[in-house]
């Protein structure tokens, strides 16, 4: 019954989904009031059914219903529970049902926090938002329902992915999901403006928030992803630039390039065309990435595309939704005017520079993931593009944006000088480019060019923020005073760029100083590595929920003494019949230890992998202060006085209208 | 209507053109090297009667469907009801490969679902199947009458597979003269 | 600054950033592209020699011989053709002799392909995209190409 009642519930969402859509739609072009107020509660009654569906899906699968064709697919009666409630996103069906809801939720929430917008400009964006909605769940209705039963129904299950039974992985979709959808909020934004004709600052200040919100979750997710990468699949790797990842990425490149133009478009009046083209860029990539993940058009020589008709199904989706955006954009943008008034030296277009540089880094990776694509299609033959394409592309067009991260705080608007900004930052660039040299030669015991570039510019980030800080707190004659005037969306912008610096310090020091070795190791034997030594003590066997394995018993010493103990698992899936390998990692401040076991040998040896890696939490420590940076900025008071005052206004409109 | 506010939706336009023509490219098509050569030979007890054996002088003088299968495949499940449908339509011959496969699992497997295959060939250690280049389970060969394999499946067969590729070539080859 | 002076640099921007990204991007692929041939390509001599591709087929039954430590050898077919594979270091998890793997490397003077890189095959059970999407990761599939850099 459970699983009949979620397909029902989901097919009155679609139904709530039309009305969402189609009514406030015409009644914003029409003038109807009426029609207009059919949003709100289109859209709540929307989210609850979208909800009760993915709770019917959760249940099936907590009760083991192997009725269900999706839960016999991807569940199994030994899975512990904490699995097989995050199973329900484990593959293709669930994970869309999670797409949908996650935009129910978005779509509910603009609902709730929408009294500062004006009733035509909230129909149309809810309508915007329900026909994303119809799109979604129209495909999920026909192409993959996660309710359809299996007669008869096995006794068992298949079991969920290996892969996918872990922490990082139960909590990565549903973030990066949250930042995918949450892009639509500021595309239905920006095509409900350009529909109404009314593309102001009011707009932009309206977008900010959810962008930077949408953003937050967009960046956590792809930390999480790339966390997850690293300990789960054994190679100490943690980004591959495969063409999952890129998915993500790219959608996360605009989105920053967007989060500073709507910046200088709230603020100045200027860039709105561009701003809206961003954002309906940066969602059009999420809906790009589904489509790329979900019909298999990339996928390896032996991946399978279950179903050609949801490749041809999202496409059509995107060819719908893009290009009709790109459409209304290019009948309406030429009438839109920028007021604002600048000089080519000033912080517009400083983030101007910045925002092309973003945008080119995203398309750069567009072109590499579509390439063997284009290529396979002219007949050109089968090709893959590898990592070294990315870093070659990437690194020379990152390395001017983290130069003007530092800079443009520091600019005004409207007019800049460039000269007396030279003067300022001088000392500050050539003491960082000097330390960051000085500290490669001196504490790490290998000089590259790479290193101290990185080091150095991540030093001038930090410099430069602290530089700029100060310059604005030293307007006020008390230091504290000074302090506690700033917004937090000064603060936020700072720890953001401080993220961007902890970042590049853990890329550049894990990629270049890393250690690694591949050895036999029979029990007893140790390997050095750096100043370490791993000796290998043995193993034994483990059984767990699901799975046998065996267990490796590490030491590591450093001189005399055992910093860790370390126990790598190489796991043995009863259902699946598929072999893990789970890595043992000892992880620290300043540097990672990780050791991954090969395969058994003669005499009770086993080739068994260990890496030492400096700095490598920075990486993903980076992207957390990145989050933190954008939480502050959204909790900047000007967003809530928004409501308020907006909460005065329509207590006036009621006025005027008794 | 300004060019420059154009150029976006050119840019895509071009890209979903791609897109579309790679939706329809298949990125997982490995060139078989056996298309248009005979089967290659093998003899294995049966999966029914382990005395008895199945081998490629079997799928000589008249065209029949190979396909490969086994009690541990989940994409077989899938496929399996259409496989009935098709024997029980009687359109062509069906054998099958048992490849990896415990023989006990495989004789439940056939129990509980039902039985489309004339004959299944018994291929506990997948030898055959490397010799016909097998890379997965399930694959489908069709054989003609020569015994000559003229097309490989990669995957479940559907109904779409087999409206517009299996079964127009299926006529086809049943319309070929052995003497020509 | 007039609009039009600024139109101007905005388009500067825009051409010069393109013109970069278009340079670096052409003469990063001319490097970093892989093109893959079956073993029945190699052996005809197709394949390509002084740089690297990815060559996939089975393992053959009883080719598996390992070496002193960590050296594996092997031996690949499509069926048609046989190329030798010599790689030293971890095998995939799922390596098992009759499997599809590819690996990436290139051929020496003997006519040996090294390999710098094994992915395996996740099992011989055709799978939905989004697991060989997740299985692609672990260097299960063929799309990977962590040590492809060193």
């Amino acid at each position: 019954m459970t699983a009949e009642l979620g397909h029902i519930a989901l097919i009155m969402a679609f139904m709530m989904a039309l009305l969402q859509a189609g009514f406030p739609l015409a009644g914003a072009q029409q003038g109807v009031p009426v029609w207009m107020a059919i949003a709100k509660p289109a859209a709540r009654a929307q989210f609850l059914f979208l909800l009760t569906a993915f709770v019917c899906l959760e249940i099936s699968f907590i009760q083991n219903d192997f009725s269900v064709t999706y839960v016999a697919t991807n569940s199994n009666s030994s899975l512990p529970t904490y699995y097989r409630i995050a199973a329900v996103w484990g593959a293709h069906e669930g994970s869309m049902l999670l797409w949908a809801t996650i935009l129910g939720l978005w779509t509910f929430a603009v609902t709730l926090f929408s009294r500062s917008l004006s009733d035509e400009m909230l129909a149309r964006v809810l309508g915007v938002m329900g026909l994303v909605s119809i799109g979604i769940q129209l495909f999920i209705l026909t192409t993959s329902n996660p309710f359809e039963r299996i007669v008869p129904a096995p006794p068992e299950g298949n079991d969920l992915n290996p892969l996918l039974q872990d922490f990082g992985m139960t909590i990565h979709p549903p973030m990066l999901y949250m930042g995918y959808v949450g892009l639509s909020v500021a595309f239905s934004f920006a095509i409900a403006a350009l529909l109404g004709g009314s593309l102001d600052s009011a707009w932009a200040r309206w977008s900010r928030p959810w962008t930077l919100v949408a953003w937050i979750f967009l960046t956590f997710g792809i930390v999480v992803g790339s966390w997850w990468a690293y300990y789960e699949l054994g190679w100490g790797g943690w980004w591959f630039w495969d063409p999952v990842e890129n998915a993500s990425f790219m959608p996360w490149l605009v989105a920053t390039a967007l989060i500073h133009s709507l910046a200088v478009t709230e603020k100045r009046g200027a860039f709105k065309t561009w701003t809206v083209l961003l954002a309906i860029f940066a969602f059009s990539l999420s809906l790009l990435g589904t489509f790329l993940v979900r019909s298999g058009v990339l996928t390896s020589v032996h991946a399978f595309a279950s179903d050609p008709a949801r490749g041809l199904f999202i496409l059509i989706f995107l060819a719908v939704v893009v290009g009709g955006s790109l459409t209304l954009y290019a009948l309406r943008a030429p009438t839109v005017k920028d007021s604002a008034h600048y000089t080519l030296f000033s912080k517009e277009n400083l983030l101007l520079v910045n925002n092309i540089l973003l945008v080119v880094a995203a398309a750069s990776v567009l072109l590499g993931t579509l390439y063997p694509l284009l290529l396979d299609a002219l007949g050109l033959g089968k090709i893959s593009v590898g990592p070294p394409y990315f870093t070659a592309v990437f690194a020379p067009v990152m390395a001017p944006i983290f130069l003007l991260a530092g800079m443009a705080p520091m600019v005004p608007w409207r007019q800049g000088d460039i000269k007396a900004l030279v003067k300022r930052v001088a000392y500050v660039f050539e003491a960082s480019l000097v330390l960051g040299i000085v500290l490669v030669v001196t504490l790490l015991d290998r000089s590259d060019f790479v290193t101290m570039a990185g080091l150095s510019m991540a030093l001038w980030l930090v410099g430069s923020a602290g530089l700029s800080l100060y310059s604005r707190v030293k307007l006020r004659a008390n230091f504290w005073d000074g302090l506690r005037a700033q917004s937090p969306s000064v603060y936020g912008m700072t720890l953001a760029h401080l993220g961007a610096a902890v970042f590049l310090v853990g890329v550049v020091i894990s990629n270049h100083y890393s250690q690694e070795k591949t050895v036999k190791l029979a029990p007893g034997e140790s390997v050095e590595l750096g100043p370490y030594a791993f000796r290998f003590q043995g193993v034994k066997d483990v059984v767990g929920p699901n799975y046998r394995a065996k267990e490796g018993s590490f030491q590591v010493l450093k001189g005399d003494s055992v910093i860790a103990e370390l126990a790598p698992q190489k796991r043995n899936y009863k259902v699946q019949r598929n072999t893990m390998t789970e890595a043992a990692i000892s992880p620290g401040l300043l540097r990672d230890l990780y050791v991954a076991m090969g395969e058994p040998l003669d005499k009770g040896a086993w080739s068994v992998r260990v890496y030492y890696k400096p700095f490598m939490r920075w990486v993903w420590l980076g992207g957390l202060f990145m989050m933190a940076g954008g939480a502050l900025a959204v909790s900047d008071r000007r967003y809530r006085l928004m409501g308020r005052r907006a909460e005065a206004s329509e207590g006036a409109g009621v006025v005027a209208a008794s | 209507m300004r060019m420059r506010f154009v150029i976006p939706l050119g840019v895509f336009v071009i890209m979903v053109v791609f897109l579309g023509i790679g939706l329809k490219l298949d990125p997982r098509e490995v060139p078989s090297p056996f298309i248009g050569k005979p089967a290659p030979a093998f003899s294995l007890p049966q999966v029914a009667s382990p005395e008895r054996t199945f081998g490629d002088a079997n799928l000589k003088g008249q065209v029949s469907l190979f396909n490969v299968w086994a009690s541990w495949c989940v994409s077989c499940r899938q496929e399996h009801p259409f496989l009935m449908q098709l024997s029980k339509a009687k359109v062509i011959p069906i054998y099958g490969l048992n490849y990896k496969d415990e023989r006990d699992a495989a004789l439940g497997w056939l129990e509980q679902f039902g039985n489309p295959y004339l004959t299944s060939a018994f291929d506990a250690d997948g030898r055959v199947g490397i010799n016909w280049g097998v890379y997965g389970v399930p694959e489908t060969f069709v054989v003609d009458k020569k015994g000559v394999i003229r097309y490989k499946q990669t995957g479940p067969i559907t109904e779409q597979v087999w409206t517009e590729t299996l079964f127009p070539l299926i006529q086809k080859l049943q319309a070929e003269e052995v003497g020509a | 600054m007039t609009p039009r002076q600024r139109r101007m640099v905005m388009v500067g921007a825009v051409i010069a950033g393109v013109a970069v990204a278009a340079f670096l991007g052409l003469t990063a692929f001319q490097k970093n592209l892989l093109y893959f041939y079956t073993p029945s390509q190699v052996s005809n001599g197709e394949a390509p020699k002084g740089y690297p591709f990815r060559v996939g087929g089975l393992v053959v039954q009883g080719s598996v011989k390992r070496m002193d430590g960590v050296d594996v050898k092997f031996d690949v077919t499509d069926g048609a053709a046989t190329v030798p594979v010599t790689y030293s270091g971890i095998l995939p998890d799922l390596f098992r002799e009759g499997q599809g793997i590819i690996s990436i490397g290139q051929m020496n003077e003997q006519g040996t392909f090294v390999a710098s890189e094994v992915l395996a095959k996740h099992d011989e059970n055709y799978m939905p995209p989004e697991v060989g999407d997740a299985l692609k990761k672990t260097g299960q599939m063929p799309i990977n190409y962590k040590d492809f850099q060193k």
